[in-house]
């Protein structure tokens, strides 16, 4: 039953992540994800702290308003002192992050979190935290908020799909239509940084990025429609899941670690065939002439 | 707080042996990255720096299972070798497929980094004693260097020093124009690959004092805070170093003066302040900086919009007639807000005299100004309508913003191009000064 529980955790958040991450990657903003991820820390720790619990809803506060920061920070580096773009990225989220990470050793007997299960999170202990209803147990807290977030995204998705999908590929032309591209972006930053906070607890902060930008990328390989990629995405998401998870058991190690290892696979696999089966259509193509 | 500072301070004595070893560990390690990072930074490959840094994990684990036991060596070996692969594989695809550069970024870190996990917690579950402190490779802890890591540190760091500095005309070519590099015979590929071994030998010893999560910051904070301070490059590296050695000795002395603080966070979190205070006020793009200069802008080109209104008086009048604020207002079809503020910058300046019931009228220092700001303002309008042919309507916009910007030089020059005109485009008279 925990294999069964880990597992769906862990194809939940790649259902998430898939479907944004396609969204990210089109959109050249794959690092974004990764800005986030780093920078919600110091909120979460703040509010693990200030509410000494593991409710979700202060921490989904604390980690909002940390977003808030770093990009205010981003903004003020790149707008306002003229900083290029990519170290200005650098310095905001890594300045938060380090802040986070001493918050945690400060705080770190009276809280329930370590420098650890903030990187590559704790899902193996997913199915030990239940939740009851009555006396009857039904199953793990984390299931449970990612199965909501997971409805919340997939009808947050279908519902602007097309503005969202118009905003992505052609800009100008969306623009045009009178579509308002800062709401639409706005709306998937959202949603990202939603997926971001829940995911955190059971992947930890580098693997939510393995899961945003692995599986679309391999995805993006070999698909010509971006509904078709989102699909394949998903499905590369939850396989690699499975296998990560055995992965893991089988190495004895860290079941983040695994999947994201495991993605890794996935592309290079994929990736590597693509290649392959480019070469060999150009050798079959004759000679004119000859 | 004073307690704080006597730990630090007892720190900085030396009054335990280790603590030497700590002091110039990461005060090497430090220096080095921000060093090397200027590079990185000036040739906007930050994010490279964070793939590099997440990605020499999986090299130490390796490293470890391979040579069984925890040498420094061996690790940074390993270290290098994956490190150095993860940006090889990021340029590989970006070239080789349609995948974008930061997707390609964001998965090999993301991968690297968590097969480096797997294969450390791999390690810790397996049993094997001499693993320990494998794990501090993920925040970094200066404090468990020992004399012999600090003088291969410093052997390195050496080699590092040396060669920046004799390929410092290179690397900084290739940063700001490579094609040009190439057109003039530099070996660009050559040096874009020494540099980048450079980079990852830098991070791949980094890590031991600030751990790989936040190696990259150690990369582009220290350039990135000195870019405030000059736009020279040699004192951007200089600068860069010092802040970097010093965040590294700072946050060093802090974790090894708490226990259980790790080092890495500390470093960042000092060099991070570092570059938000030179944001604030650093003398080159500092933010006070560009508003002092802001703001003295603004004030010249009030008080020499506000001088004008007074030259097509003083051609009516007699020059003792006092102004009264409201006629100033009607003349220049000016806010009567904005023309008392400017009014006021004049009156600072002895440009004009008289107050607010007597009325203004101009000094003879300023009637000087204020025939000088009309001369620059019709000069400019008589030479667009003549060398670009523009309507003598369409002239005057122009002229109300390059006014002020015309120095004497430029006004001498325009005179001797024009060959000393009497009348604008307008048929007004340009007013000269000696006359």
């Amino acid at each position: 039953m925990n294999d069964f529980w880990i597992i769906t955790t862990a194809s939940l958040v790649a259902l998430n992540t898939a479907i944004l991450g396609s969204f990210l990657i089109m959109r050249k903003m794959a690092m974004i994800g990764d800005a986030i991820s780093h920078a919600v820390l110091p909120g979460i720790v703040i509010a693990y702290f200030i509410s000494n619990s593991r409710a979700s809803f202060p921490i989904l506060v604390g980690a909002a308003v940390s977003g808030l920061v770093v990009t205010a920070l981003i903004q003020f580096f790149s707008k306002k002192v003229k900083l290029q773009n990519d170290a200005s990225i650098g310095i905001s989220y890594t300045f938060l992050f380090a802040i986070g990470i001493i918050l945690i050793s400060a705080f770190g007997t009276n809280v329930d979190l370590d420098q650890e299960c903030v990187l590559y999170g704790e899902i193996a202990y997913v199915p030990i935290d239940l939740i009851y209803w009555g006396n009857q147990s039904i199953g793990p807290r984390q299931f449970w908020i990612l199965f909501s977030t997971a409805i919340i995204i997939v009808t947050a998705v279908i519902i602007g799909f097309r503005k969202l999908v118009l905003t992505t590929f052609d800009e100008s032309f969306a623009a045009a239509l009178g579509i308002n591209i800062v709401f639409w972006q706005y709306y998937l930053m959202a949603s990202v940084s939603l997926t971001t906070v829940v995911s955190f607890e059971s992947v930890g902060a580098v693997l939510v990025i393995a899961f945003i930008s692995g599986p679309p990328a391999t995805a993006f390989l070999i698909t010509r429609s971006f509904k078709q990629m989102i699909m394949y995405a998903i499905g590369f998401g939850i396989s690699a899941s499975i296998l990560g998870y055995y992965t893991a058991v089988w190495l004895n190690g860290s079941i983040a670690g695994a999947m994201a290892a495991v993605i890794g696979l996935q592309f290079a696999l994929v990736f590597s065939i693509v290649k392959f089966r480019q070469r060999s259509r150009i050798q079959d193509i004759p000679v004119s002439g000859a | 707080m004073m307690n704080f500072l006597k730990e630090i301070l007892s720190f900085l004595s030396f009054s335990e042996p280790n603590v030497k070893v700590v002091f110039w560990g990461s005060l090497v390690l430090c220096g080095i990255s921000g060093l090397v990072g200027t590079f990185t930074l000036l040739r906007k490959r930050s994010l490279i720096g964070d793939v590099i840094s997440h990605s020499v994990l999986p090299g130490i684990a390796l490293a470890f299972i391979l040579g069984k036991q925890k040498n420094l060596i061996y690790l940074i070996i390993g270290a290098t070798i994956t490190g150095w692969i993860s940006t090889y594989l990021v340029d590989y695809i970006t070239r080789n497929s349609k995948i974008k550069n930061d997707t390609a970024i964001a998965l090999i870190l993301s991968v690297f980094f968590g097969t480096g996990v797997l294969l450390l917690t791999h390690i810790q579950h397996s049993g094997n004693a001499s693993q320990s402190g494998l794990d501090q490779f993920i925040f970094g802890r200066a404090s468990a260097m020992n004399m012999t890591d600090v003088w291969l540190f410093a052997g390195a760091g050496i080699i590092i020093i040396i060669s920046t500095a004799i390929l410092f005309r290179g690397y900084t070519l290739i940063s700001f124009d490579e094609g040009y590099a190439r057109a003039i015979g530099f070996p660009v590929e050559w040096l874009k690959l020494i540099l980048s071994i450079t980079t990852v030998i830098t991070v791949a010893m980094g890590v031991q004092a600030v751990g790989v999560v936040l190696m990259s910051a150690l990369l582009i904070t220290p350039s990135a805070a000195a870019r405030f301070w000059t736009n020279n490059i040699r004192v951007l590296t200089i600068l860069a170093v010092v802040f970097s050695a010093f965040s590294g000795v700072f946050g060093s002395a802090i974790s090894y003066t708490y226990q259980g603080m790790p080092t890495g966070p500390w470093i960042v979190v000092v060099v991070s302040l570092i570059a938000f205070i030179s944001a604030l006020t650093g003398s080159k793009t500092g933010l006070l900086k560009s508003l002092l200069l802001r703001r003295s802008n603004n004030r010249k080109i009030l008080k020499e919009n506000t001088i004008k209104i007074f030259y097509p008086l003083s051609l009516q009048g007699t020059p003792e007639k006092y102004y009264s604020l409201e006629e100033l207002s009607v003349a220049s079809d000016t806010p009567v807000k904005i023309l008392s503020k400017g009014l006021s910058v004049l009156k600072n300046d002895h440009l004009i005299e008289g107050n607010s019931s007597l009325g203004f009228r101009v000094t003879a220092e300023g009637r000087r100004e204020s025939r000088a700001i009309v001369r620059k303002h019709r000069l400019w309008e008589l030479y667009i309508s003549r060398f670009m042919n523009l309507q003598p309507d369409h002239v005057h916009d122009d002229a109300e913003g390059i006014e002020h910007v015309i120095t004497p030089e430029i006004e001498k020059e325009l005179e001797e191009e024009l060959n000393f005109p009497l009348l604008d485009p307008h048929e007004k008279e340009i007013p000269y000064d000696q006359l």
